[in-house]
């Protein structure tokens, strides 16, 4: 067991990152503590993709001109998996704009109520006549 | 010209959605033209690949003439152009009846609003037609987050309510990405006609069980499937009503369809029925989902918040089609998926005219709105008979087909809760009907308040689209068996 923590270290933090974002995004009550939580949830994703295509040893996937180009960059065995890279830079821009869209809504939010305690807003929009189910 | 169909499908609105924030500038009287300008060729462009479809077959359009495997690949079959054809046409609808309460409520935003109303159509477009599993989490996200924007210029609850579908949009949309990623560390492929050929070999693999279950997940939070539905009511309530009309026919019809394509293309039929019981939870869930959407709906004294929930209960029709998967149930979802999106459509457009005309939405505030409003109101009876599932329109026919499949399928319990949904609906809109149509007994004095109510309707380029959709329920009614035939029936996995 606890080899298979250490040899696989990346993806337990992983785990724990992401379900500490998890837990902020549904268990938190300030609006920008959730948002932390989506960060770090997406951040893990990150880390889990990113993981998925490292190799110990592993060179870059450029076959001249590159350190250690040469004959390693052609067997599939001996390069770093360059399209996990590829989809988490297209996933980092949807986080960034996920991040600029979800705190343009909380700029409007204290607008109007002064607050971003989720609790305070709700006493304010007295939910119970809208329950939340 | 025809050869591009596919890609100028999406492409089209994607473009003139920038074209919009440079000319708006400009004279902001020209954004309402551009944009109809955009979704009507996207629309033609839809037709023109259904049409291609139905002569030659599945389409396979290869962007930057990359091989499939490594490029992104647009696959363009049945289905998919079915469901392309109704978010261009509903959209387009949708864009129509915008212009008058947009100068209203929304003036100074004019410009952003058509800018993002178009990305929101190109996510659409752009989750239906691609045949990649990265390319399609890309654009849910365009699509998602182009809703958040649009949902946060609505009233006063929209900015929270929005933020709350932004956090469950987002824990969904993250789930389908990990799933993504499951697939690709086992498979090595994000084509979804290479993973279902690489597929079935590892099908006893948990990595391959746990990307299908974030899947599952994160589809149902996108499509608001009964118990994860909770964002909904909130934020289509609030949102602007030329926004509801756009999104609330659309959104959940496209995440059913994500769930479809998923469910029995990516992944073997074989795989969701019998490996592992996928299909039968989605069965009990989607009762869940018609039954309390249903009786939540009845609770309901806003008239726009009922309608979101009797969305709710409709996205359960859907999914109830799709975890039946047989022949029948099948027809009945992907026949559902037309049906409901103009039912939704043209019940959201009716809330919309009148919010404009009378500001009101409160189901009693509705006296005497059918001498103010005679044509809206008209149609919303026949959208109201249609939710219910009265014979000539067409929510009766994919009803037909979803209570077939569940006694082929031998499921009693959900075809006894589709029959008690069509009461529950019954009284729903009764309620309605009664407050808009039935005039108060005044006694003997009754008859002096008939006399100052004139006919205020809604201004034409909201009644005409109104009537659009109306007349779209009759008429896909009518027309069921020919679409069936020609279209539906090829769209069916060859399982059945």
């Amino acid at each position: 067991m606890i080899d298979l923590i250490i040899s696989k270290y990346n993806y337990w933090i992983y785990i724990v990152l992401m379900m500490i974002g998890f837990y902020a995004m549904i268990g938190k009550k300030n609006l920008v503590k959730k948002i932390i939580g989506i960060n770090i949830f997406q951040t893990a994703i990150i880390l889990f993709f990113v993981s998925t295509a490292s190799k110990r040893g592993g060179t870059l996937p450029i076959i001249e001109h590159a350190h250690g180009h040469g004959a390693h960059a052609i067997e599939a065995a001996s390069y770093i998996n360059p399209l996990p890279h590829v989809l988490m830079l297209t996933a980092i821009v949807v986080m960034v704009s996920t991040l600029g869209v979800a705190l343009a809504i909380m700029i409007l939010i204290y607008r109007r109520y002064n607050t971003l305690e989720e609790n305070e807003i709700l006493e304010q929009r007295k939910w119970s006549s809208n329950p939340p189910f | 010209m025809v050869q591009q169909s596919p890609v100028l499908v999406v492409v089209i609105p994607l473009i003139f959605a920038f074209l919009i924030f440079i000319f708006g500038w400009w004279r902001r009287g020209i954004c309402y033209p551009i944009t109809l300008t955009a979704i009507s060729l996207s629309f033609l462009a839809s037709l023109l690949t259904l049409n291609t479809v139905i002569t030659t077959g599945t389409i396979h359009y290869r962007l930057g003439s990359w091989e499939p495997p490594w490029g992104i690949e647009y696959v363009v079959d049945h289905l998919n152009a079915f469901v392309l054809v109704i978010v261009s046409l509903v959209s387009l609808i949708a864009a129509i009846s915008s212009k008058k309460s947009v100068e209203k409520e929304l003036n100074e935003k004019t410009v952003f609003f058509y800018s993002i109303f178009l990305l929101q159509v190109t996510g659409f477009l752009g989750i239906v037609i691609t045949g990649d599993m990265f390319n399609l989490y890309v654009f849910l996200e365009i699509a998602s987050l182009a809703g958040y924007a649009l949902i946060a210029i609505g009233e006063d609850g929209a900015p929270f309510a929005s933020f709350n579908y932004l956090i469950f949009g987002t824990i969904g949309a993250c789930f389908y990405l990990l799933g993504v990623g499951y697939l690709y560390i086992t498979t090595g492929s994000l084509n979804m006609a290479d993973l279902s050929q690489i597929l079935p070999n590892l099908y006893h693999s948990k990595v391959v069980l746990v990307a299908f279950a974030f899947f599952l997940v994160g589809v149902s939070l996108k499509m608001a499937l009964f118990p994860l539905h909770v964002w909904l009511p909130d934020a289509y309530t609030y949102a602007p009503s030329p926004v509801s009309s756009l999104l609330a026919p659309l959104m959940t019809k496209v995440g059913a369809y994500i769930m479809i394509r998923i469910m029995f293309f990516v992944f073997k039929p074989y795989f969701s029925i019998e490996l592992i019981p996928a299909t039968t939870i989605l069965v009990w869930m989607a009762g869940g989902a018609i039954l309390f959407g249903a009786i939540w709906a009845l609770a309901q004294t806003d008239l726009k918040r009922m309608l979101a929930y009797i969305l709710v209960s409709e996205v359960g029709y859907i999914t109830l089609g799709i975890g039946l998967a047989n022949k029948n149930g099948l027809t009945g979802a992907i026949l559902h998926i037309l049906n409901d999106s103009f039912m939704m459509l043209a019940l959201f457009l009716v809330v919309g005219a009148i919010m404009y005309r009378t500001g009101k939405r409160e189901i009693t505030g509705l006296r005497y709105i059918h001498r103010k409003m005679p044509f809206t109101m008209a149609v919303f009876v026949v959208a109201a008979l249609s939710v219910i599932g009265i014979p000539p329109t067409c929510g009766f026919f994919s009803k037909w087909y979803l209570i077939l499949g569940a006694i082929d399928a031998n499921y009693w319990v959900p075809a006894g809760i589709l029959l008690l949904s069509s009461l529950l609906n019954v009284i729903i809109f009764f309620r309605v009907i009664e407050n808009a149509y039935l005039e108060p007994d005044e006694g003997h004095t009754g008859g002096t308040s008939e006399t100052h109510i004139a006919i205020e309707e809604a201004p034409l380029s909201m009644l005409i689209p109104i009537l659009i959709a109306g007349a779209g329920i009759m008429l896909f009614g009518v027309l069921s068996g020919k679409i069936v035939s020609t279209i539906i029936q090829f769209a069916i996995p060859s399982f059945v």
